[in-house]
């Protein structure tokens, strides 16, 4: 039952660093600590369990030992698991950075917790085999995020998380609804029943099939920011303190997009017409996101933006399943899990640059920026190299990843959506130099206020994670073969789900003794 | 009954998003409140009504009646209340704070300042 025992920590490790904080209230340093060890050991228990499904397959658990459609079922495929990861390392990167970034007044109301618990709810949301249990991942890391966003708010802050709140819980009603609707249908809501049960449902009913998966697209459309349902992840992202908005920016959004990845794999079959309608969505999401980048002279501002037209690439990807070639399904699969991965790494890093910037420069404004190359020639390298992969420049990993998504783009002849993504493309290569230009480049202002020096060791946690998350960007870029085949196999993994169903009930046939001894008298 | 249901079912969510779209924050929130207790009720007249047949299991049976009601929708309610109710009551508290700090219970109002 090892493998059991591994698919559980990556969720028990930060939950457990939360409530020993909780404990530790009114010492924030020890939080700190705490959240320390509780990312480290997530990433570390990640990476083991990522080894393990790599090498052993589907890891399932049952927990409380109740057989597989009764209990809640946790199951780690590739997938799951190269998510869990790289929630641990974001987590641990900006936990890293808050330690000297954020103020005493959001630690004392229990700022490193609530990362822990959105960490625990974020991996826990990777893991679950249940459709219930991952609205109810989705409400904790909700709740956390709710409050990070609006913790310690100014008037900015306070309206932006209000739209936030508002449109996620929106969001979450729908995803309900749906959860009901889909129980009624089939009677189940374990992932891999549903795929066995939903696949005799469309085909006698499709209709009835294809207006439920519309149910989910729509909430998991709002949590993943697609267009047209985008605009509250602008009117918030930049409100917070950056290394809130690094967390959301990275993790959040492509919560939705996993959401949207398994329930198109697993749970549905595969449905007439939704492929060609998201690879529409997934058109004007990358130009729409892009064109709201190019309006914007704040830095958090444009990365905000950019999110949601990243967020295209990667629905394109899922999109490409609907191809009548299995093989460029596959490959379409393949680069959008790819996407994700370098996604995460690279948006949270630019968000943290940002940060930086604004220490060395004392704004987030691109107006009053300037002079940066000059002053801090490590900060020019390092928002380079992030800035360069989002935008495409070889040999960084954002230009494997989108040749991977144009690639098989091409293969299946959508044209339209590869033109939207090479239209998108190059005009993140204007706002990423417009940034270059405006921050780094142009002479500073004459009427900026200087602000404080950092002393040395706050500058290096400040600076460590960004540099960490620069060094794996560069190294996905110059060797990617191995994340290329992680991708997919993980892709296969999905399109294949018969592997993933015997997984899940097997572990159920092997120890589902009757309960009869317990109700026997 | 069924029929009842599903009329109630949409007016909560014709309510719930109408208060949704006024520009107050209260209604705002009586808004969100509506479409969870919508979505409550959908769960719960989904899978079909069953009246007056409870989920028991007999003496020296095994499992309940095959006509009973299914419990599950039932539990998936009860989670989902006691998570709304935790979710509401963080949104009211958020209100409150957002009208202090920005002095406006006008969603609208507040986009302008950003």
């Amino acid at each position: 039952m090892s493998g059991s025992w591994l698919i559980v920590l990556p969720v028990l490790a930060p939950l457990a660093a939360a409530a020993a904080g909780l404990l530790a209230w009114r010492a924030p340093r020890t939080q700190g600590a705490l959240a320390l060890g509780g990312s480290l050991a997530q990433v570390g228990v990640a990476a083991a369990l990522l080894a393990k499904v790599s090498a052993g397959g589907v890891q399932v658990a049952q927990l409380g030992s109740w057989p597989a459609p009764f209990g809640i079922t946790l199951a780690a495929d590739l997938l799951g698991a190269v998510m869990a990861v790289v929630t641990g390392v974001i987590g641990l990167a900006v936990t890293i950075y808050s330690l000297a970034d954020i103020d005493e007044g959001r630690r004392a109301f229990g700022y490193f917790p609530l990362v822990q618990v959105l960490l625990a709810g974020v991996a826990a949301a990777f893991l679950t085999g249940d459709l219930f249990n991952l609205y109810v991942c989705f409400e904790v890391l909700l709740m956390a995020s709710f409050v990070l966003l609006a913790l310690g708010g100014q008037r900015a802050q306070m309206a932006g998380a209000l739209a936030y709140v508002t449109l996620n819980l929106l969001s979450s009603a729908l995803f309900l609804a749906g959860v009901g609707l889909i129980y009624g249908v089939t009677r189940s809501l374990n992932m891999a029943e549903l795929h066995l049960r939903l696949a005799a449902v469309a085909a006698s009913q499709p209709e009835l099939t294809v207006a439920l998966a519309g149910v989910f697209l729509v909430a998991f459309g709002i949590k993943a920011a697609v267009f047209p349902l985008y605009t509250w992840l602008p009117a918030s992202y930049h409100t917070p303190p950056v290394a809130v908005s690094a967390l959301l920016a990275g993790l959040l959004t492509k919560v939705g997009v996993y959401a949207l990845i398994r329930i198109l794999t697993l749970v549905f079959p595969p449905l007439p017409g939704v492929p060609t309608f998201l690879l529409g969505v997934a058109a004007l999401t990358m130009v729409f996101g892009v064109l709201g980048a190019v309006a914007m002279y704040e830095t958090r501002r444009i990365l905000s933006f950019h999110i949601v037209s990243q967020i295209g690439y990667m629905v394109m990807g899922l999109a490409l399943i609907g191809s009548p070639e299995p093989a460029v399904g596959a490959a379409g699969l393949a680069a959008a899990v790819f996407y994700v991965v370098h996604h995460i790494l690279v948006k949270a890093n630019l968000f943290l640059v940002a940060g930086l910037a604004n220490r060395v420069g004392g704004s987030f404004q691109l107006a009053q920026l300037g002079g940066l190359a000059a002053r801090a020639p490590w900060l020019a390298l390092l928002f380079l190299i992030p800035a360069g992969s989002l935008a495409g420049v070889p040999p960084l990993s954002g230009f494997w990843a989108k040749l991977a998504v144009i690639r098989a783009g091409l293969e299946a002849g959508a044209w339209l959506a590869v033109t939207a993504a090479l239209a998108a493309g190059l005009l993140t290569v204007l706002s990423m130099v417009k940034i270059w230009t405006e921050g780094f480049w142009k002479p500073a202002p004459q009427q900026t206020s200087q602000p404080a020096p950092l002393c040395r060791r706050r500058l290096g946690l400040l600076v460590a994670p960004s540099v960490a998350l620069a060094v794996l960007t560069l190294a996905i870029g110059l060797h990617p073969r191995p994340l290329w085949d992680l991708s997919r196999r993980a892709a296969a993994q999905l399109l294949d789900p018969a592997a993933y169903v015997a997984a899940v009930a097997g572990h159920g046939a092997d120890r589902a003794s009757p309960p009869a001894r317990e109700v026997a008298p | 009954m069924a029929a009842l249901l599903a009329v109630l079912v949409g007016g909560l969510y014709a309510c719930g998003l109408y208060l949704l779209l006024r520009r107050n924050l209260i209604k705002l929130l009586l808004g969100l409140v509506l479409l969870g207790h919508a979505a409550n009720v959908l769960i719960f007249s989904a899978p079909g009504v069953v009246r007056g047949r409870a989920p028991l299991v007999g003496e020296g049976e095994l499992a309940p009646p095959p006509d009973a009601a299914d419990p599950v929708p039932q539990a998936l309610i009860l989670t989902a209340i006691v998570i709304g109710f935790a979710v509401v009551a963080f949104a009211a508290v958020l209100a409150r704070r957002v009208f202090e700090v920005v002095g406006t219970d006008d969603p609208d109002a507040m986009g302008d300042a950003q």
